[in-house]
Order: C-alpha cells, then structure tokens, then sequence
C-alpha cells in the first residue's frame, strides 16, 4: 500500500521523526483557510500516487491568500499522469540550505534491510546512482541485531553530509528505522533530507509503501488499503476479495493461483492478442467465487471474450465445473467463454461442463490452443 | 533418491487441528508422508484422525524422532511457530501459510540463519514439496506427479509447480522432487539451495525450474548454473506481459524500475546455457527434448 506523501508524514511524525507543519484540503476554501493559519509562504502540494508532480504545475508557494486561491485552485482537479488531484497539502514554506536522500528497504538478494543515505538528495535517486553511485552512503542492516547507534554513525559519516547535519540526521534515522521495521513497510524514503540554514534537519518529503500483510498488526492501515489507486474494475473486484489486475487488451482472463493467471496473460499475448485483466481466483473455485469473477469481467467495456484457465490442484475438477454452470445460470454475459481444465478429475469436470457447450461456452485441450481459441472469438 | 525428503521423513503438522491443516495433513498421510504428529498448546493428549496433538514441537519430536514439520498455522503465528520448530531441532520446516509479513519474514530468516544453521525452512506462502512415491509435505495434489526420475523441479510459483508437474506426468516423465520455493520476498530456501542438492543427487539428471517477474532470484540462479550446474535446465518464467509497477498477485511478482522483468531473467537464464521456454509446456517439450538426449 503506497501511502500519499501527507499520509507518509503523519506516518513519520507518529515516529517523532520532523516534518513540516500543514493540512490536508480537498477544497479551496480549506485550503485558504489553512494557508492562512499557518502563516506564509506556504507551500501547495498535490497528493497523488505518482512522481513527477512539480513538473506537472503540481507544487507551488504562495505568499499570501490571494496566491493560495489561484494555486490550490489549479492544483485541485489536475491531471498528473492520469490521476486526478483531489487533496492538496498545505505546509509551512521551509528554509532549505542542503537537500539530502534518506530511505530503508528490503534487499532481497542479501535478505537484510538497506539503507541508502546521499548528500545528493531532491533529484531521482536512480538518476545518482546511475551516474554518481559513489555519492550513496549504504549500509545492511541484519534485522536481527538492528540499527544501533554506532553503525547509524559511521552510516552518517561515510556519505559526507555537511557536519552540521551530522547529530539531527543519526537521530531521524534512528528513528526512520524504527518507523520501517515496527511500522511494517516495504519502503520509507525522504527526498530530501534538508538541513535548514539554523541548522535543524527534517524530512520535507515523505515517501512510505506499506505492507498490507502486516494490517492485522495495525488496524489503522486499513484506511490506507481503501485510499489506494483503483480504476473501476479494480474496485469492483476488489469489493468482492478477488485479486484482480486491470490491463487493456479485449481477453478476460480468469485463473487459479497468480503464477498460472500471469502466464496466462502470456500465452494470450503469444497467440497475438491482449487480456484485459489478470484475476487470480485462488485456490477455491466454487460457484460464488466464479460468479463474482465473471460479473466483474462482463462489466468490463472492452471484454470480447473470457478465457478461463484452470488447473485443478487439490481444487477438483467437477467443483470447478459445477462452479462455472451455476454462476454463468447468475450471470448473464455478453461474452463467449473458453475453458481449459485440467487436473484433478479434469474428466469429471468435463463430462459436467458437456451439456452445456455451445458457442457461448467452448471447451479447448490445452491452455495454448485454448488462449488461440479465446484470442480468435476477441477479434471475431 | 530425492532431496530433502523421503519415505523414512516423519513429520509433524503445527496447525493439525485446524480445518487447512488437518485436510492436508490426512492427505498427505494418505500420500504415504509419514506423517506423526500434530501440535497445539491446548490440546494435548487428543488426536486427529488416530495422529497424536502434543502440546510443542519438542514433545512431539521427542516422543516420535519426527525430523520435519509442516506449518499451517494462521500468518500471525507463523513467526513463533517457525522458531518453535528451529529450538526443537527440525532439520525441515515447510510454511504452506501465505500472508506473512516481510519483517517477520525478514527476522526468522536472519535469526535462523546465525542461530540454527542445520534447519532448512521452506517457505512461507510455498505448495510445499514432494517427492514423489515416497513423502508429500504440503497442498501439491500427489496424483499429478510421475514417481522415479530423472527430472527434478524447483519453482516459485504455487498453480505453476503443478502445471509444471503435469507437463512432464504428460509426457511420462518422473520427478525426483519437485520443491515449490513459495513467491514471498524473503524465502527460507532458494532456487540455488535446490539447484545445489539436485546437482548433488544422483538420480536427478536434470532440472526444470519455474521462475516469475520481480525481484532477482533468477538472474541470481543464473549466475550458479553458469558456474556450477554441469545438469541440463529447462526453464519458464511468468509475466512476460505484465506492465511494470503492477503486482500480480503475489509479494514477489512486481516490476519496479526495469529490474526484474521476465526478459532480463529469461536472457540471464539463456545466457547461463538453460533452455527457456515461452510458456509451461513449452519448457516442458523442451525437458523431453532434454531427458532424449540423457
């Protein structure tokens, strides 16, 4: 779960880490009015699930209320990349005398946490590393034994950041760490880091993906999952529980288990087609299960045919079959379907699935002629 | 012979007596998977089907010599039940559970590590591992699987290990042990661990590995084979058509940045002298091609 930045601040302020003051405004009367509490200049930021936003005419500061009007006025129901601006965060201006990179992540290769600290911060962190890579301090951190104080230290002094920075920066990754690990995220990361001209360092940006396995220990990320980017489809899909990915080709795909369902989005694109989605209906295949599958996939505009992909593992045959003859008896599609399964009882489940075939419902041997089959009836 | 397990591995279910736990422990006893005990702190002294609850690990090893355990239970326990089996002496540890945190996943991977360095975990949010005609630890429908050899299987990815199962029970050949690594981003075992033990095992002569978009154990397997595997690999990776920054389903399947991505994997896997399939069947005509030539 990606948070926005104002979330990922409150996130780090939670952690005592320093952030500037401000408010989320999802209008421009509150954005005004905020502006005007908090005392300019102040700085209007557009909060969506995307970089890239100063370039978009999605920053700007305002130096008194008038200013405030015309920005958040712009800012609001801009489109960034396809994702419409509908908050903004309203902060104090601050002084910047460096702008440093600060973040902590999984490395999975080496299987311990990562911290990457650079005194080249503001700028995309891949561009310094493609072309820089010594400008990035990094250290591993065994989650065993944590991040003590020392190494945070040496971590400091190894990406020569101005000494000034030196104690206020071992003290907000201390605690960035502390944010990472009890916090279960995939990612925090400030950029930048500023040291201000007093002398006091904090995080102007915030930037923190995380675990949605983890919600059981956190309760409040709840709100989180709900706030994520969604299209339509997305939405309705995940009402219902179902792993779906929406994507924009005309083969609806339904499969059990992600690894079969992606591999069916490529064997459908070898067959010289498009899918339309990816959905991952697990393990059970059941009639209710299927229904909702379907129901999402035949809302989808640009669905031309439904591709389902089954391998009967412990999952049998003839549930699978039962399932999709009571949901297509719930569901009236606009689609023809195709359906390859195969397995456990794969003969049941076709001797089940035989009455009913006609050219709405059709049956193929294999998952490749069954994707040349689905790909064929999408361009029909 | 197979790896990591066999016909004499007794093991014990942490979870037996929940509803997941107890229908695939019975199956894989069915199976043949001896399967000894179960755990659970309060219910000592019942039994699940005729199979003994004891109330830890380490009375249950104790009192049946069991050397593995399979965990089915809920993603929060996984943590302590993981430890739990490694103070016991467990020299296997199979996570079916799926939903584990990556901090979590992170903690026992690295405490294991530098504290019981003769527990192999497999896992979490694997299928789990047989070896087929002899033990089935975990949700791999045994049937699926042609006992005997000469192929041995080592994926990341759940549907995809029967799929590849399946391909190769098709074209009538047998499997040693296929072992199902799970598509979490910290997993006990890796894709080298297998490809070590299948290099070392007589009766494997080959190996098929399935592999999917995200993260870099592929490319980094990639490299070991090239230095050394001297079994043939055939190969298939899932998500050549996923768009990047999507995750597909699991932990482990996302492409961020050009990292990742199926045709960086597949171009390493090539490089290193493994042939790489399009799709699962074809990386399993491809294994034919290579049990052929044996």
């Amino acid at each position: 779960m990606d948070l926005l930045e104002y979330q990922g601040k409150q996130f780090f302020a939670s952690y005592g880490i320093p952030v500037s003051a401000g408010e989320a405004c999802q209008d421009v009367e509150a954005a005004v009015a905020a502006a005007d509490r908090i005392g300019y200049p102040v700085v209007i930021k557009a909060q969506v699930h995307t970089g890239g936003r100063g370039k978009a005419g999605g920053i700007k500061l305002a130096t008194n209320s008038a200013e405030a009007r015309e920005h958040a006025g712009n800012i609001l129901g801009l489109d960034i990349k396809g994702h419409i601006v509908q908050i903004v965060w309203v902060e104090v201006a601050s002084d910047i005398a460096e702008e440093y990179y600060a973040s902590f992540t999984l490395d999975r290769s080496a299987k311990l946490h990562l911290g990457m600290l650079s005194a080249e911060g503001g700028v995309e962190i891949e561009t310094v590393a493609d072309e820089n890579p010594d400008a990035i301090a990094k250290i591993h951190v065994n989650p065993v034994q944590g991040l003590t104080e020392e190494a945070c230290r040496s971590w400091v002094e190894a990406a020569k950041l101005n000494p000034a920075a030196t104690e206020g920066s071992v003290e907000i990754l201390m605690k960035l760490y502390t944010a990472y690990v009890d916090g279960d995220a995939d990612l925090v990361e400030i950029n930048p880091l500023i040291l201000t001209p007093t002398g006091e360092v904090h995080a102007l940006d915030a930037k923190v993906s995380l675990d949605s396995n983890a919600i059981y220990e956190h309760p409040g990320y709840e709100k989180y999952d709900e706030t994520q980017p969604r299209d339509e489809r997305e939405l309705a899909a995940h009402k219902k529980g179902l792993q779906y990915v929406g994507l924009d080709g005309t083969v609806g795909v339904i499969a059990n288990g992600a690894g079969l369902a992606m591999s069916t989005v490529d064997v459908i694109n070898q067959a010289g087609g498009q899918a339309a989605n990816f959905l991952d209906i697990g393990g059970g295949a059941n009639a209710d299960v299927m229904a909702g599958a379907l129901e999402v996939i035949n809302n989808d505009p640009d669905v031309k045919s439904i591709f389902i992909n089954i391998f009967g593992g412990i999952t049998r045959g003839e549930e699978v079959a039962n399932g999709i003859v009571e949901a297509m008896a719930r569901v009236k599609l606009d689609s023809p379907i195709v359906i390859r399964l195969d397995g456990t009882n794969a003969a049941e489940g076709r001797a089940i699935l035989k009455p009913h075939l006609s050219d709405r419902l059709m049956m193929e041997d294999t998952m490749l002629s069954a994707a040349a089959k689905a790909v064929q009836l999408a361009e029909g | 012979m197979s790896i990591f397990i066999d016909q004499t591995t007794k093991v014990i279910y942490q979870g037996l007596t929940g509803s997941t736990g107890r229908y695939y422990g019975l199956l894989n006893r069915d199976y043949g998977t001896q399967v000894v005990a179960g755990t659970h702190p309060k219910k000592a002294g019942t039994d699940v089907d005729g199979i003994p609850i004891f109330a830890s690990v380490k009375e249950a090893a104790e009192a049946t010599g069991a050397t593995a355990t399979c965990v089915f239970v809920p993603a929060p326990a996984v943590s302590s039940a993981v430890m739990e089996a490694a103070e016991a002496g467990m020299e296997l540890v199979v996570c079916i559970t799926e939903g584990v945190p990556a901090q979590d996943e992170a903690y026992f991977y690295n405490k294991l590590k530098a504290e019981f360095p003769a527990t192999r975990l497999l896992g979490p949010n694997c299928p789990g591992i047989i070896s087929p005609g002899k033990a089935n630890i975990g949700i791999t429908a045994g049937h699926i699987a042609k006992e005997g050899g000469p192929v041995g299987i080592v994926s990341r990815s759940g549907t995809l290990t029967y799929q590849a199962l399946y391909e190769l029970q098709q074209k009538n050949i047998g499997v040693t042990t296929c072992v199902g690594i799970g598509g979490d981003p910290v997993p006990g075992t890796s894709f080298i661990d297998c490809l070590k033990a299948f290099e070392a095992d007589p009766e494997t002569k080959a190996v098929m590995m399935i592999g999917e978009i995200g993260g870099s154990a592929e490319e980094e397997a990639a490299e070991f084979i090239k230095r050394s595997m001297t079994k043939p690999i055939s190969s298939y990776i899932a998500g050549v058509t996923a768009p990047p920054g999507k995750k597909m389903g699991h932990a482990g399947a996302i492409v961020s940045g050009g990292k990742g991505t199926a045709k960086a994997k597949m171009e390493a896997l090539t490089d290193a002298g493994v042939m790489v399939g399009q799709n699962p069947t074809e990386a399993g005509e491809l294994m034919m091609e290579i049990v052929a030539g044996l």
